[in-house]
C-alpha cells in the first residue's frame, strides 16, 4: 500500500506532526478544562446563569471551524503565531461539552446525599470537594473525553492557518490530489482519537465503579 | 406536663432536685428544671404565596422523643428542617438550646445536631467507616479517636465492625439505615432529627429498627424530633406526638392520650389505623 510506504518513508515527519497535533489538542483541552469545570460548577450553583453560559458555549460550537480560524487571524497578539490561534479556537470548541457535563454531573448528584451533607454541617466547599465533585467526576470526565475527540478532528483544520499538526498532510494531499498523503494525516489522527477515547473511557469507568 | 409523667422521659431521673419527681412538684419544677432544647415561637414558613407552615408553637424537652405526625404535605419535614436551618422561617423564630438558631454560625449549629433522612443520604463514594467518621474528622479529632468512635458506633447500632470497609451499595437497606443513625450520632450531638428514617424499610426490618431505637434512646437520652406519617410508629416511639395538618400544629399529646383523644383530626387518624393501637401506645411505656 502506498500509504504505509509513504508513512514509513516520512516517519520522522509523521511523528513530528503527530506530536504537534497532540500538543494542540492537549494544551487546548487543559485550558478548556481549567475554564469549563469552574464555569460548570458556578452555573450548577446559580441556576440563573445556566442558560446564558450554556447558550454562549452552544453558539461558539455552531461557528464553522474554518471561519473561526479566519476570524481570529487579525487579532493582534494571537495572529502572530498560528499555534496560539489554533489553541484558542480549539479551547473554545472544547468548552461546551466540558461545561455541560460538569453542570449535569453536579446537578445529577443524589439530592438526598447533598442534603444529608448539608444537614451534617459540611461547609459549601467541603460539600463541593468531598461530595459533589467526586460523585460527578465520571460525568465530567466523559465531557472531557468528548472534547478531546472533537479536538483531535478539528485540529486537522488548524493546518489551514499554518498551525501544523496532522492536517498538514491532509491539506498537502488535497493539493497534490494524492490519497496516500491525505491518509498519512488522517490515519494517525483517527488512531489518536480512538486511543484518547479508549483511554479516557477506561478512566471514566474506573471512576464510576467507586 | 401530664404526658411527661406518663412516659418518664429519660431526662427526668437525671434532674436531682431532692423531691419526689412523680409528685405534683414536677409540674411546678419542670419549666425551670428542663428548659426546652428546641422551641418554636410563632413560626411560619412560606414559599412565594404558598404558606407551608403557619403559627407553630412547640417545645421539645431534653431527652424526649417528639414525633411530628401528619400526612404528606402537612409540613412535618419543613418543621424539621427549620431546626437545623436547612430552611429559615419567614416569621417567628426557632430556639435551639435557648438561643435563636438564626443568630449563630449555621455550620456549628448543624454539627451539633444529628440528622437522619429516609433516603439515608450515605455518601456512595465513601466506605461505611468514612461516612460515619466524616464529621469527627472535619472537626479535627485525632485519627485514633475517630477509629475508636466509628467502631463504638457501629456496635451501638448493631452492626459488625467488619462492615466498616464496605461501601453503601454493598449493604442492605436496614444496614444502610443503621449506618445513617451511626453517622448522625458520630459527634455525639445532643439533638437528633429523624425524617421518616424507617419509612423505606420492609415491615420486619422496620420493627427491628424501631425496637433498637427505643433501647438506644434509653441509653443515650438524646432529644429527638422524629417525623413519620405512621401512627403506629408515632405511638410506639414518641414521648409525645405532635399532630400536624395543612401547615398547622393541631395538637400535642402523649401516646395514650392520643388514642383516646376526641380531637377530630386525632380521632380520624386513629380510625384510619384501626384496632390495636392502645397496646402499641402502652408498649412503649413499659
Amino acid at each position: 500500500m502506498n500509504v504505509f510506504r509513504f508513512i514509513l518513508h516520512n516517519h520522522e515527519q509523521v511523528l513530528e506532526l503527530t506530536l504537534e497535533h497532540l500538543w494542540l489538542v492537549g494544551v487546548s483541552t487543559v485550558f478548556a478544562a481549567l475554564i469549563g469545570i469552574p464555569l460548570g460548577i458556578v452555573i450548577a450553583r446559580r441556576p440563573g446563569l445556566n442558560k446564558p453560559v450554556l447558550g454562549s458555549a452552544n453558539v461558539i460550537q455552531t461557528i464553522p471551524s474554518l471561519a473561526l480560524f479566519g476570524f481570529l487571524l487579525p487579532v493582534p497578539w494571537l495572529g502572530e503565531r498560528a499555534d496560539r490561534l489554533a489553541i484558542l479556537a480549539l479551547t473554545l470548541y472544547a468548552l461546551l461539552p466540558i461545561i455541560r457535563n460538569t453542570y449535569t454531573g453536579i446537578r445529577g448528584v443524589d439530592p438526598a446525599v447533598v442534603e444529608a451533607g448539608r444537614g451534617m454541617g459540611l461547609t459549601e466547599s467541603q460539600l463541593l470537594f468531598q461530595v459533589q465533585l467526586p460523585l460527578a467526576a465520571s460525568v465530567i470526565l466523559s465531557g472531557v473525553r468528548v472534547a478531546v475527540v472533537i479536538s483531535v478532528g478539528l485540529a486537522t483544520i488548524a493546518a489551514a492557518i499554518g498551525a501544523g499538526g496532522l492536517g498538514e498532510f491532509i491539506f498537502r494531499g488535497l493539493a497534490m490530489v494524492d490519497d496516500s498523503v491525505i491518509l498519512a494525516g488522517a490515519i494517525p489522527a483517527a488512531i489518536l482519537a480512538l486511543a484518547a477515547d479508549f483511554g479516557l473511557g477506561w478512566l471514566e469507568r474506573r471512576l464510576r465503579a467507586r | 406536663m401530664k404526658t411527661l409523667q406518663q412516659r418518664k422521659p429519660p431526662s427526668v431521673p437525671r434532674i436531682t432536685l431532692g423531691v419526689d419527681l412523680n409528685s405534683g412538684m414536677l409540674a411546678q419544677m419542670q419549666p425551670t428544671a428542663a428548659r426546652p432544647v428546641i422551641e418554636f415561637r410563632g413560626v411560619s414558613y412560606g414559599v412565594g404565596d404558598v404558606q407551608v407552615l403557619s403559627g407553630i408553637n412547640l417545645q421539645v424537652h431534653p431527652g424526649e422523643t417528639l414525633v411530628l405526625l401528619g400526612r404528606s404535605g402537612s409540613g412535618k419535614t419543613t418543621t424539621l428542617k427549620l431546626v437545623n436551618r436547612l430552611l429559615s422561617p419567614t416569621a417567628g423564630e426557632v430556639l435551639v438550646r435557648g438561643v435563636p438558631n438564626a443568630s449563630g454560625d449555621v455550620i456549628r449549629l448543624r454539627r451539633g445536631i444529628g440528622y437522619v433522612i429516609q433516603d439515608v443520604g450515605l455518601f456512595p463514594h465513601f466506605t461505611v467507616e468514612r461516612n460515619v467518621g466524616l464529621v469527627p474528622r472535619i472537626e479535627g479529632w485525632p485519627e485514633q479517636k475517630v477509629c475508636a468512635r466509628v467502631e463504638e458506633l457501629l456496635r451501638l447500632v448493631g452492626l459488625s465492625p467488619e462492615l466498616a470497609l464496605r461501601f453503601p451499595h454493598q449493604l442492605s437497606g436496614g444496614q444502610r439505615q443503621r449506618v445513617g443513625v451511626a453517622r448522625a450520632l458520630a459527634a455525639d450531638p445532643e439533638i437528633l432529627l429523624m425524617d421518616e428514617p424507617f419509612g423505606a424499610l420492609d415491615p420486619l426490618t422496620r420493627d427491628e429498627l424501631q425496637r433498637e431505637f427505643l433501647s438506644l434512646q434509653q441509653r443515650l437520652h438524646k432529644t429527638v424530633v422524629f417525623v413519620t406519617h405512621d401512627l403506629r410508629e408515632a405511638l410506639r416511639l414518641g414521648s409525645r406526638v405532635a399532630l400536624m395538618e395543612a401547615g398547622r400544629l393541631v395538637t400535642v399529646l402523649g401516646p395514650q392520650e392520643f388514642v383516646r383523644s376526641t380531637d377530630p383530626w386525632a380521632s380520624a387518624y386513629v380510625r384510619a389505623f384501626g384496632d390495636g393501637l392502645e397496646s402499641v401506645a402502652n408498649r412503649g411505656a413499659l
